[in-house]
């Protein structure tokens, strides 16, 4: 049965309006330049790759369902009450295979020792202190010895069909560009997708056997976790931009615009809330989103929707604290705007304000909206792990970099150290963030007039 | 110049009402003294009289906005609003949820805070410019190519990757400074010397990439082309004119925070165990204290304001364009 969570609903809109842009950018002659131009850049392109990647990941995720139960004859169709989604169903082993508490990557045994009863020589039980075996992570094994042999098998077959898919891409771009001369830098692509299909090949072969990244202290797989991380960096990231758009692009042109009185009361407005410490804002609007959902527990009858509305508070509260560097750009421009020729002339035709500021002005500050949207993304990723160690980011339930890593810290002080969930956890936030702040570099170069100029000036 | 800060200061006066409002229907108006006892005494089968005895407790057992029951003044100021929010405006921040005075605690912790801060401001301010000018220097060259991409790779780690991996590699590993704690006085350095480190070293991918952009408009602009035209070397152009010229953006870019050094960095002191305003801050925000939380937030934007205006000021000392209308 299919369960749709109020931000799987919202990020599938937010999609699908992507969609709706691009063929709106595809019939725009003067929109479809600048695209082009970040088609062309080689970091921009490659960074496109990875981050579609997660984005797969992340949408995988965001498709939930009940399962079915097993049905008797004669009975109607019961659905489990636990929500998983069809990223679950894909990594199904990941999720299963549960261990008691800490194992290492690739390790056999568990991290500490245990008191074990094993029948002696004579037949009686005798307790051990001993390394016991792992429910999961190499239980195939008959000899743990073979263990280096059976990864490297694993890591081989991996390559191979990694490099299958790889060539199989390849020739698809080889048909498809080979005859022209093409500006896209299609061989940072296929260095991209490679380096991509190289480690991510292994790493699905082997993670049905093994802990890749080892095990936290529940015995949850960390590799499980890492990936489903990126859904709620993902839609932190993005469903935030909901809120932000319109009241950064109504307010801000609105103050520009009409200057007066009216921009005296937006900026009253925006100095107010930038002049509260938005962690404090963040943190009290939190605080008080919870109360309210403990009040009303019949807006969010189970846990997951619990966790999943509070995900959706966090986004709304980002949105509202993060509007104002939008919103100061969009007035600056806006002042700058409507002294040109061209906005006079429409004045002295009797143009109405509203019809001027959505023919004339909105067109010509779009850039500056897509270029801040893309380029806050990876900064909302990043906030999200602070604000949840703080203890007012997404519920503790819900998997996501800031919860790992805050349930991570003190694995550093333990002795001997268990680094794989905070190594997990750095590798995968570090690859989404540096990739989307690479593409929006990209963007930003393409769709700013003033980097060209700059460029030239420079050269 | 008078004239003009007095104005400023007005203007000011509304803000600081606003956030008082805010504040006070956060905190109040969403979020009823009932709900807020009932999150301090767990939130499932608390009796009334309970709730009633900590509102009691803790001064919330009065009307909102108007006490009928008082006599004269008292209708008004013997109520929530009037003791809870406007008496922050000179500062009486009355007591925590552990009966405590906030008004101390501030006081107290606002040094460390600023033990940490001040220094990583001034270190940070060096530290960003030294990476921005040589980026510049060698703009468009493999230098400044490689310059951009390290510090976009080091903004992309989280700064709390940055505080666990430090505190592991030289607390743990090398063992050269305490992991964490803190003493007043010339003990303080080795206490101190890792955070302000770790929390001028998290800066350097984002410092020194937006004062690269700084430096870069102000090297495309006419009085530098003169300036390569008279047959100045590009080392004098560089230090003796884009400097100082790009000294202005970011100084009084940097103004802003000067005040609000002594909130402190949340992260950073909880991390590292100083006693300082930031840690009393995340302290409150995990034990829930209404109270801290509302002071915190008034004295914040109180300075971050007073921010607002030493940046006016600023402006009108450094660049002589600016005129005072």
């Amino acid at each position: 049965m299919p369960v749709v969570l109020w931000t799987d609903a919202l990020v599938f809109a937010l999609f699908a309006a992507i969609g709706a842009y691009f063929v709106h950018v595809r019939r725009q002659p003067h929109l479809r330049a600048p695209w082009r131009r970040v088609t062309q850049s080689a970091p921009g392109m490659s960074a496109l790759v990875v981050v579609a990647a997660f984005v797969a990941v992340g949408l995988l995720d965001s498709l939930h369902y009940r399962p079915a139960l097993e049905r008797k004859p004669g009975q109607e169709a019961a659905y489990s009450t636990e929500v998983l989604s069809v990223f679950d169903a894909v990594a199904g082993p990941l999720r299963a295979h549960r261990e008691r508490t800490y194992s290492a990557p690739f390790a056999t045994r568990t991290f500490a020792r245990e008191t074990l009863e094993v029948p002696g020589p004579d037949g009686t039980l005798r307790q051990v202190r001993e390394f016991p075996r792992l429910a999961f992570g190499g239980a195939h094994l008959k000899d743990e010895a073979e263990r280096g042999r059976d990864v490297l098998l694993g890591v081989l077959e991996g390559l191979g069909f990694a490099l299958l898919l790889w060539c199989v891409f390849a020739a698809a771009v080889w048909r498809g560009v080979a005859r022209r001369a093409t500006p896209v830098p299609w061989r940072a692509i296929l260095i991209t997708a490679g380096v991509l299909l190289a480690l991510a090949g292994p790493a699905v072969s082997l993670c049905a056997d093994y802990h890749i990244f080892g095990t936290d202290k529940v015995g949850r797989d960390v590799f499980y976790l890492a990936l489903k991380s990126i859904r709620t960096g993902l839609v932190i990231g993005t469903l935030t931009t909901l809120v932000v758009l319109p009241f950064a692009v109504a307010l801000g042109i609105m103050a520009g615009y009409f200057r007066g009185l009216i921009d005296d009361l937006i900026q009253l407005v925006y100095t107010t809330i930038n002049s509260i410490p938005a962690v404090l804002l963040i943190a009290a609007a939190v605080l008080i989103a919870q109360v309210a959902l403990d009040r009303h527990p019949d807006l969010a009858p189970t846990a997951v929707q619990r966790a999943d509305l509070r995900l959706l508070v966090l986004c709304a509260i980002l949105g509202l604290t993060g509007w104002i560097g939008l919103a100061r750009l969009l007035r600056g421009e806006a002042l700058k705007l409507r002294e040109l020729e061209y906005i006079q002339a429409a004045h002295a035709f009797g143009v109405r304000n509203a019809r001027v500021i959505a023919r004339h002005i909105l067109p010509n500050v779009m850039h500056i909206v897509l270029i801040s949207l893309v380029m806050d993304f990876s900064g909302l990723v990043l906030a999200e792990a602070v604000l949840s160690y703080i203890g007012v980011g997404v519920d503790p339930s819900m998997i996501s970099f800031g919860t790992m890593i805050n349930q991570a810290r003190l694995e550093m002080s333990r002795e001997p150290v268990v680094w794989w969930s905070l190594a997990a956890a750095f590798v995968f936030m570090f690859v989404l963030v540096l990739e989307a702040n690479l593409f929006a570099d990209a963007v930003r170069d393409a769709f700013d007039p003033r980097v060209r100029v700059g460029a030239a000036a420079t050269a | 110049m008078i004239a003009y800060i007095v104005r400023r200061i007005l203007y000011v006066v509304p803000i600081l009402i606003l956030v008082n409002l805010l504040t006070f229907w956060l905190f109040f108006a969403v979020n009823t003294p009932d709900d807020m006892a009932r999150l301090q005494l767990g939130v499932r089968r608390v009796t009334q009289e309970a709730v009633d005895k900590w509102k009691a407790e803790h001064g919330y057992d009065k009307p909102m906005l108007y006490n009928g029951a008082a006599q004269g003044f008292g209708r008004v100021t013997d109520t929530i609003f009037y003791e809870k929010s406007v008496r922050l405006f000179v500062f009486d921040f009355g007591n925590a949820d552990d009966g405590r005075s906030i008004r101390n605690a501030i006081l107290t912790r606002m040094w460390p805070s600023l033990a940490v801060q001040l220094p990583v401001f001034l270190v940070g301010l060096a530290v960003y410019i030294s990476f921005a000018l040589l980026m510049a220097f060698f703009r468009a060259t493999y230098v400044d190519f490689w310059g951009v991409i390290l510090c976009v790779a080091m903004m992309s780690i989280s700064t709390l990757f940055y505080i666990i991996g430090g505190q592991y590699v030289f607390s743990k590993v090398w063992n050269l400074v305490p992991i964490s704690g803190y003493s007043p006085g010339l003990d303080a350095f080795k206490f101190l010397a890792l955070p302000v480190a770790i929390g001028t070293f998290a800066g350097i991918g984002s410092g020194a990439r937006w004062y690269r952009t700084i430096f870069l408009e102000e090297m495309g602009k006419d009085y530098v082309r003169t300036a390569r035209a008279k047959g100045l070397s590009e080392a004098t152009v560089m230090f003796r004119h884009v400097l100082h010229n790009g000294m202005i953006p970011i100084l009084t870019g940097a103004v802003v925070v000067i005040p609000t050094l002594f909130m402190g960095a949340l992260i950073m002191e909880s991390f590292f165990g100083i006693p300082g305003l930031g840690s009393y801050t995340i302290d409150a925000i995990q034990a829930q204290d209404f109270s801290i939380v509302r002071s915190m937030v008034f004295l914040g934007s109180v300075l971050y304001i007073l921010g607002l205006l030493l940046t006016d000021i600023s402006y009108t000392l450094v660049d002589p364009r600016v005129r005072l209308e």
